[in-house]
């Protein structure tokens, strides 16, 4: 890895909101996601991204079964389900099939964009031997986790994604154990462990910037992977319309701080890099817990502080660590 | 044609070199890691165009292939015992999205207690996964069968998977002759490419591997019932013209020495081979006895199986499988199942042999055949019974 004095061949492109409004979707509306959640707002940005043949692998989860009910599909461009926790490796096989077919002269649509869409459970769990042998492998795909921390598909279990003392089904807040008693995985920093050329964080409450790595995570030549915060209101228990302004917070308060990898070489995004210039904007966690059932118990019956400042401690110094990493 | 001496490993090694598929992705397990290793030795030294995936599990060896297979290119895999275990998954996606995936089992026997050696159990759990299931009883069959199977699977009437299975060191391990298949000879059978209308393609955006409730799960199910169906006139005619251009005949059920039969042996991979002696040892004592060897274990020819029992008064099924606590083992249930009914019905008797690659001699075969046919003498069906195993 040759950090610092890398030669920067991959550009972040810049986008601004008004040239984007009229790029295509390949995301069509009649999808049976629930109403206020982020993984489709997620999933019609991740396409505005698309300028070239592409096909999308999705694992298991909320987005393959609400996106593609048979007889119907959402998607218009080709699409593969197979499995929960294998899309990394499915897109392997695509990407090796796509190489040796090309160079025989029986695929003839050129150079091909590969996504797969996973979710927290599909990644951070039951999906990551696949992820990390297609990473060191080096098949040039780029991998999205959508994260909204838990089993939502299957009702609200915890998963290795799933924050600190959050209340799910298989961690419910109970009158001994407050909720998860873990803290997530750090997974984009397993990803950037991998040596990958090309590891960011989004949200889709910042879609020009979201859509610009997306871009840049498909014209990288190799693997790519991308972590998204998409907010589910019906797990994190909260109002449907307040889907995106959530996500937001979870940016503003640093517990998913917009950054990108490329070779090595960490740079805070926009959103992220203010709070790093001005730390009064960053945003106090105790505020952003508050506003989500999953964290109830943290305020009822007794507002359980240590436990607040234990989850803020854990957030603060990952943010540190990310602030001397990316050069402030 | 050329004639090698080579392990049942490298003839199917051999045998995909010459098909020279798009994609190959494995991971390697005894005693299948012969054609693997041989594989890469081929994608090293240039010989072959296939990008080898050397994945992290057979688990991913088996959604990666799906995967290559989806965007219509050919290809091959090979694993065993655990290593199928591990795909099963997948293996019962793969043929739910009609990839004609052809994949080599070096049988072995599934832990445990773990052991490495022959066994058929572990293909014979395939039997209701929708995959096309071979048999091979020597090298020559697992070299010819690994390359009929592309043209069985990629049939558009079949679009099914399809696995070749040969015993593990018996065969995997063993070198005998075999007359080799060369690339022109292989491609010309199945054609240079593979053609297909069902894949993913940029031009045509189609979805595969949706959602399906209670409204449309069991019609998708009985299309592949349905495939599996039109697969057996598919086989014949890929064995009729693989004799045509290789003057190698090959049958889903061969019989020898049926003809004046009263009892038979009924077996599958190289057990046939033992059973074959011990027929011609049989016979040179004045007993009437021949053999049923079942290459093609699914689809099942049931019919066949009736047909070639019409005459006899004892059959002797013998299978390297069990089925704990079933009414049998697993091929002597299939067996039963095609004689309830058709108005034939021979006394049975039932054998496990050789689990975990034990050595069943032909001795063991003229001692199975002198238990049952006095059983038989008595009218009596012998039940399932574990030869050779100690008290």
């Amino acid at each position: 890895m040759n950090k610092g004095g890398a030669i920067m061949t991959i550009n972040v492109p810049k986008y601004k909101l008004k040239d984007l409004v009229d790029k295509p979707t390949y995301f069509t509306g009649g999808h049976r996601l629930c109403a206020g959640c982020a993984a489709g707002s997620m999933a019609r940005q991740v396409t505005m991204a698309f300028n070239k043949p592409t096909m999308i692998f999705n694992s298991t989860g909320c987005l393959e079964v609400a996106s593609t009910i048979y007889p119907f599909s959402a998607w218009e461009v080709p699409w593969l389900h197979v499995a929960f926790e294998n899309s990394a490796a499915v897109a392997s096989g695509v990407e090796a099939a796509i190489k040796a077919m090309t160079r025989k002269g029986t695929y003839t649509a050129g150079k091909t964009d590969i996504i797969v869409f996973g979710g927290d459970g599909g990644t951070y769990d039951i999906g990551i031997q696949a992820i990390s042998g297609a990473f060191e492998r080096g098949h040039d795909l780029l991998y999205i986790l959508y994260d909204n921390g838990a089993y939502m598909n299957t009702g609200i279990q915890r998963s290795g994604g799933t924050p600190f003392s959050a209340s799910t089904t298989t961690s419910p807040a109970g009158s001994v154990i407050p909720g998860k008693t873990q803290f997530r995985k750090p997974i984009t920093e397993i990803m950037v462990a991998h040596r990958i050329p090309f590891v960011a964080t989004a949200a889709p409450a910042y879609p020009a910037d979201l859509i610009a790595k997306v871009r840049a995570g498909l014209d990288v030549d190799g693997p790519a992977f991308m972590h998204i915060e998409a907010s589910c209101n019906r797990g994190q228990r909260f109002d449907p319309a307040k889907s995106i302004e959530y996500v937001k917070m979870a940016v503003e308060t640093c517990l998913h701080p917009l950054y990108t990898v490329i070779d090595g070489e960490y740079t805070l995004s926009r959103p992220s890099e203010r709070i790093a210039k001005d730390p009064s904007r960053k945003v106090p966690l105790v505020e952003f817990l508050r506003k989500e059932g999953r964290w109830r118990h943290l305020f009822r019956p007794i507002e359980r502080t240590d436990l607040i400042e234990r989850f803020q401690t854990e957030v603060d110094k990952h943010w540190e660590e990310l602030l001397v990493k990316s050069g402030f | 044609m050329a004639r090698i001496a080579v392990t049942g490993d490298d003839a199917v090694a051999l045998a995909a070199k010459a098909v020279n598929p798009d994609v190959v992705a494995a991971y390697p397990i005894t005693p299948q890691t012969i054609i693997v290793e041989r594989f890469a030795d081929f994608v090293a030294d240039g010989e072959v165009d296939t990008e080898f995936v050397t994945v992290e599990s057979e688990h991913s060896a088996m959604s990666a292939c799906v995967g290559a297979s989806s965007v219509g290119a050919r290809v091959f895999t090979s694993t065993a015992s655990a290593g199928l275990m591990l795909m099963y998954e997948i293996v019962f996606i793969a043929a739910s999205s009609r990839t004609p995936i052809v994949m080599a089992l070096a049988n072995r026997a599934i832990s445990g207690p773990i052991n490495i050696h022959g066994e058929m159990t572990d293909q014979m759990l395939l039997r209701d996964s929708g995959w096309i299931s071979l048999f091979c009883e020597d090298n020559q069959e697992a070299h010819d069968q690994t390359i009929m199977a592309f043209k069985i699977g990629e049939h558009p009437d079949v679009l099914l998977p399809v696995a070749v299975g040969l015993d593990g060191f018996i065969l995997s391990h063993a070198i005998e002759g075999i007359e080799k298949v060369s690339r022109e000879e292989a491609l010309r059978f199945i054609g240079g490419e593979r053609k297909t209308d069902l894949k993913l393609d940029t031009s045509k955006p189609l979805s595969i591997g949706l959602l399906h409730l209670q409204d449309y799960y069991m019609e998708a199910r009985a299309q592949i019932k349905d495939a599996q169906d039109r697969a057996k006139k598919v086989i014949l005619d890929v064995f009729s013209e693989w004799e045509t251009q290789t003057g190698r005949k090959y049958e889903p059920i061969e019989s020898y020495m049926m003809e004046d039969a009263e009892y038979a042996f009924i077996t599958m991979g190289s057990s046939a081979g033992n059973a074959r002696t011990t027929v011609d040892e049989l016979r040179a004592k004045g007993e009437k006895v021949g053999l049923i060897k079942i290459r093609v274990y699914r689809p099942f020819w049931s019919d066949r199986i009736v047909e070639l029992c019409k005459n006899l008064k004892g059959l002797i099924s013998v299978e390297r499988a069990h089925s704990f606590g079933g009414p049998g083992a697993i091929l002597s249930q299939d067996i039963k199942s095609a004689l309830y009914g058709s108005g034939i019905s021979p006394l049975l008797a039932e054998y496990t042999i050789g689990l975990g690659g034990r050595d069943t001699l032909i001795s063991g075969y003229h001692g199975m055949y002198n238990r049952a046919k006095k059983a038989f003498e008595e009218g009596k069906n012998l039940p399932i019974f574990w030869w050779g195993v100690r008290e």
